[in-house]
């Protein structure tokens, strides 16, 4: 077995504590773009309010606000005059350079991530997922990943100080909760399953990490929907720069969809490996347990869906407690429960 | 279940119509057979008592096979699976769970009357699966058969405004233009045709042909498929669960083992098992070889490599092989999988009794507890005179003392090995008959003759080293060490099966949830002013975020046929349908 490079192997704790602080400094441009827009949008609407002629803005009333949110990448509800990101998510043409800043950052983080996740996999001459800290590191590349090619296709920058956010308590998470030197793999994990199954497990869960992301934000636009038909005053300012409720449901469910076929092969792929390694496709060790109840929910989930009365709000509680159930499996599954599955590193 | 819902919030996110399309109405009805069947129960319901016995079955059933009631049995099946992941399962582990009553003796015996230490085969968890299942057949049954018809039927007729399906397009063709209505239409069904629809030219004889095309049967069929699945995946666990069988032998270096009962430690058939399922192979630990990280400063010690190497017969007259075993490569023989699980090491130790005769010789098996492998151990004399021994203790690979003169094992190679054990003499209580743990030994009822506390003092042994007990007992040696394996070997006839359906399964869902299934219709008629015009208008059957694009696709297909100047270029979304709504045929 070659040895390990343990100097590589400083020099990739180092680049993924940068990269930790990178993310964290692109975590406050996107809170800064959320917390700004309600108010930039209100005065850019204040100003494009006062240049309209008296007359025709008495005549169209909220119409010509409506255009002008519009004409910003925005629609607004014609029912309630709530406005929020257009449906398409679309690039817009409304500036929004925090944002811009954010993106800016998160890319430079997701770079040096990889250069540190990359390094350590150099370092020990195998994939670098064999421990908590390396599934932390790799899972928080992925997630920051799979989020900046998406946005290449779609605007989704409204998601950023979630997603981001989460990529910042992954690294911490693996820097203060589970650091791990460099190592070889224990017999157990030495099998090209460990490429296979943690790989899929891992971009299946970043895909879940952006959709509970978007079933919170679709809960809080619904409840901002509902408040603003009620005629209350809008008080979630900052949700103006996220797609109506709707369109976030349908958004999560594709991504849902696409990841629950990963989590499915996950689970498939999982149980072919505790085949080879010991002797029994399925016994219901506590990472078999919850991988099957993340694997029901989201079933369930898939079937809210299709089921009169459940879709919406209910359907984006599934996807959360789906979530929540894959971060459990992650973190108190891993660290505290004692199970075939013990390889957090920790002891 | 809310196709209606689904197609009423269309894309646009706009409010529903008033009037859902009639065709649409009808698509809806006609591949929803089971959701739409049980909207009616709400209203029977209320007349129950009148329903008489039948009815009664007829309600439950329809109640059962509701997607709802599948949603929520989906739903309770996850958490029903949650507290297996909290308490030990004695599947997995019945010392532990003995351990956890002992602990807890005031709730320890509930929760093993409510089978929560064996939640997997407990009586309430196994009813949630089961109503599932029969759930899933029923709906599953209904919609196959609905889809069966739907794939032999024709595309359903054209709806009278099309303008009001989700996607609409309609543009005219030059005035000069040799396309007729009829034409039109042919030339739309052949390009759609061609993209994979199932088409229906109909109405030619008309001043209004038109053709309606259909696709995306995979869909549905492959929804089938992963419920039905599913099932399969179920009935090979219970083939498994019936017609396998799991063992377990530990086996020392230079050892063998004979595949019988007999020759196992440990042994869980299927209910169904019987004894000739077991393939007469054979197999011999020759050597097994450990590899420990010397190199890292931060793992020194961990486990690099274990790999036995093993001679295997097929039978007793089948020529012997060799092959090595490793963790995560079993070896199979003979339809059976042989795993390696474990190791530590066997210490060979000579028991000399009061008599001064052999009473035992041979490795002992000890039991690694942690990464240094301190192993403890039991050894039982009973063949001892006059009286029966019994010894219990440690084994480290490398002894070290620290500061109190405790000592502590510090890696888990053997540069160092010691014995530390306490010796015991009285009735071991082995002639009762019952089965004892070889790796447990009661010393309440016995006398001690070594240990700490003793005058006597503690055994300790290092290589070669020999020990005398008090009072003329007899001695202990010594003589050297091995190494053993702990194996696995199973037989899972239903492996097979669960592989297939799984991947079945998996192959369907993507069938289910990639591919759209839509309706497309386009009409043709001719203006007064001599221009052909054509309409057209699609439809989803469920989610079907891609029906834009398709929509997008079919109007370039149509331009690029006709060559025709499109009537309001890329505005073929509803709303754009509506505005050009001056080109249709009225
Ligand atoms: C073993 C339990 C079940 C599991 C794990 C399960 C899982 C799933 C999944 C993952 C989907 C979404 C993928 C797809 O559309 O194929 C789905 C869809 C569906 N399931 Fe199930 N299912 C189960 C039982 C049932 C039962 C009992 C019913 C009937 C009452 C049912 C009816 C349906 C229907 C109608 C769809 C299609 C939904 C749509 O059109 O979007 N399933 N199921």
């Amino acid at each position: 077995m070659p040895s390990i490079d343990e100097t590589l192997g400083q020099y990739s704790e180092l680049f993924i504590l940068l990269a930790a602080m990178t993310f964290t400094v692109a975590l406050i441009s996107f809170c800064w773009d959320l917390a700004t827009a309600s108010k930039t949008l209100q005065a850019v609407e204040d100003r494009l309010a006062r240049q309209q002629a008296p007359a025709e803005a008495a005549l169209v009333g909220a119409g010509a606000r409506n255009g002008a949110a519009a004409g910003a990448g925005s629609t607004a509800s014609a029912e309630t005059g709530l406005e929020t990101a257009g449906d398409s998510l679309d690039y817009g043409g409304r500036r929004r350079p925090a944002a811009r800043i954010g993106v800016a950052l998160a890319a430079l983080g997701t770079l040096i991530l990889a250069a540190g996740v990359i390094s350590r996999g150099i370092a020990a001459h195998r994939v670098p997922w064999g421990n908590m800290y390396e599934f932390c590191t790799t899972g928080a590349l992925v997630v920051s990943v799979v989020f900046l090619l998406a946005l290449t296709r779609k605007d989704l920058r409204f998601l950023g100080s979630f997603v981001i956010g989460l990529v910042v308590i992954m690294l911490c998470a693996a820097a203060i909760g589970f650091p791990t030197p460099v190592a070889h793999l224990v017999p157990a994990l030495q099998s090209y399953w460990l490429i296979i199954h943690v790989s899929v497990a891992v971009i299946s869960s970043s895909l879940f990490t952006l959709t509970f992301a978007m079933s919170v934000l679709q809960l809080l636009q619904s409840h901002r929907e509902a408040r603003s038909r009620a005629g209350q005053p809008d008080r979630l300012g900052f949700m103006r720069l996220v797609p109506t409720a709707l369109t976030l449901e349908n958004v999560a469910y594709r991504i849902n969809a696409v990841s629950f076929v990963l989590w499915t092969f996950t689970l498939m792929a999982g149980a072919i490996w505790a085949e080879k390694a010991w002797g029994r496709y399925w016994g219901w060790d506590t990472k078999e347990v919850w991988t099957f109840v993340i694997w029901v929910v989201y079933a369930g989930y898939l079937h809210a869906r299709a089921t009169r009365g459940w879709t919406g709000t209910r359907a984006a509680w599934l996807s959360i407690v789906g979530y929540l159930c894959v971060v459990f499996n992650f973190t108190v599954v891993n660290v505290f429960f004692s199970g075939l599955h013990s390889y957090s590193g920790l002891n | 279940m809310s196709e209606t819902a689904k197609t009423t919030r269309n894309p646009a996110g706009e409010p529903a119509e008033s009037g859902v399309p009639d065709a649409a109405e009808e698509f809806v009805r006609q591949i929803d057979g089971h959701k739409t069947a049980t909207r009616p129960s709400a209203a029977q319901d209320v007349t129950l008592p009148s329903l008489g016995f039948i009815g009664m079955l007829r309600w439950a059933w329809t109640q059962l096979t509701s997607m709802r009631t599948a949603l929520f049995l989906l739903l309770l099946l996850a958490v029903a699976a949650v507290p297996g992941s909290l308490f030990p399962q004695r599947p997995a582990n019945p010392a532990v769970v003995t351990q956890y009553i002992q602990d807890n003796p005031a709730t320890g015996p509930w929760l093993d009357r409510f089978q929560l230490f064996d939640v997997y085969s407990s009586v309430w968890f196994s009813a949630i699966y089961l109503l599932l299942f029969i759930s899933l057949i029923g709906c599953v049954i209904p919609r196959a058969i609905q889809h069966w018809k739907a794939m032999r039927s024709q595309p359903p007729r054209t709806p009278r405004r099309l303008s009001r399906l989700p996607e609409y397009g309609a543009l005219a063709l030059d005035t000069g233009s040799p396309v007729t209505a009829v034409t039109a239409v042919e030339n739309a069904a052949r390009l759609l045709k061609r993209r994979g629809y199932r088409v229906e030219v109909r109405g030619t004889d008309t001043s209004m042909p038109s053709v309606g095309a259909e696709r995306g049967f995979l869909k549905e069929l492959g929804n089938l498929v992963f419920h039905v699945s599913l099932i399969g995946v179920l009935v090979s666990v219970a083939v498994g669960g019936l017609f396998g069988y799991r063992g377990q032998k530990v086996i020392v270096e230079g050892d063998s083992f004979v595949n019988t009962l007999v020759g196992y430690d440990n042994f869980s058939p299927g209910t169904n098992f019987s004894e000739t399922q077991l393939a007469p192979f054979s197999l011999q630990l020759d050597k097994f070889q450990v590899q420990f990280d010397r190199e890292s400063k931060t793992h020194y010690g961990q486990p690099l490599d274990f790999t036995a190497t093993m001679t295997t017969k097929d039978g007793p007259d089948a020529a012997p092989r060799p092959q090595t075993l490793k963790v995560n490569e079993p070896l199979e023989i003979g339809g059976t999988q042989v795993y390696l699980v474990g190791n530590g090491y066997a210490p060979v130790i000579t028991v000399r009794d009061g008599d001064g005769n052999i009473a035992h010789q041979g490795p002992v098996v000890s039991v690694p507890s942690d990464g240094a492998y301190t192993s403890t151990m039991v050894l039982k004399v009973p063949d001892a005179k006059p009286e029966q021994l019994g010894f219990v203790g440690l084994f480290l690979p490398t002894a070290l003392e620290n500061e109190k003169g405790v000592a502590f094992g510090s890696d888990p190679d053997p540069f160092n090995p010691r014995l530390y054990l306490n010796s015991y003499a009285g009735n071991l209580g082995l002639d009762k008959g019952d089965p004892k743990n070889v790796y447990v030994l009661d010393t309440t009822k016995l006398k001690v003759l070594n240990d700490r506390t003793q005058k006597s003092g503690g055994i300790v042994l290092g290589p070669k080293e020999t020990f005398t007990l008090p009072d003329g007992l007899g001695t202990i040696t010594f003589d050297g060490l091995k190494r053993y394996v702990a194996l696995d070997i199973t037989s899972d006839p239903g492996q097979g099966g669960a592989l297939l359906f799984s991947t079945l399964a998996l192959a369907g869902l993507c069938a289910s949830l990639f591919i759209g299934r839509r309706r497309v219709w386009v009409r043709a008629g001719t203006h007064p002013d001599g221009r052909t015009m054509v309409e057209w208008a699609l439809l989803a059957r469920g989610e079907d975020h891609r029906l834009a694009a398709e929509a997008t696709a079919i109007r370039k297909l149509l331009e690029k046929e006709w060559l025709a100047r499109p009537d309001r270029p890329a505005d073929n979304s509803k709303k754009a349908g509506a505005a050009s709504s001056g080109t249709k045929n009225s």
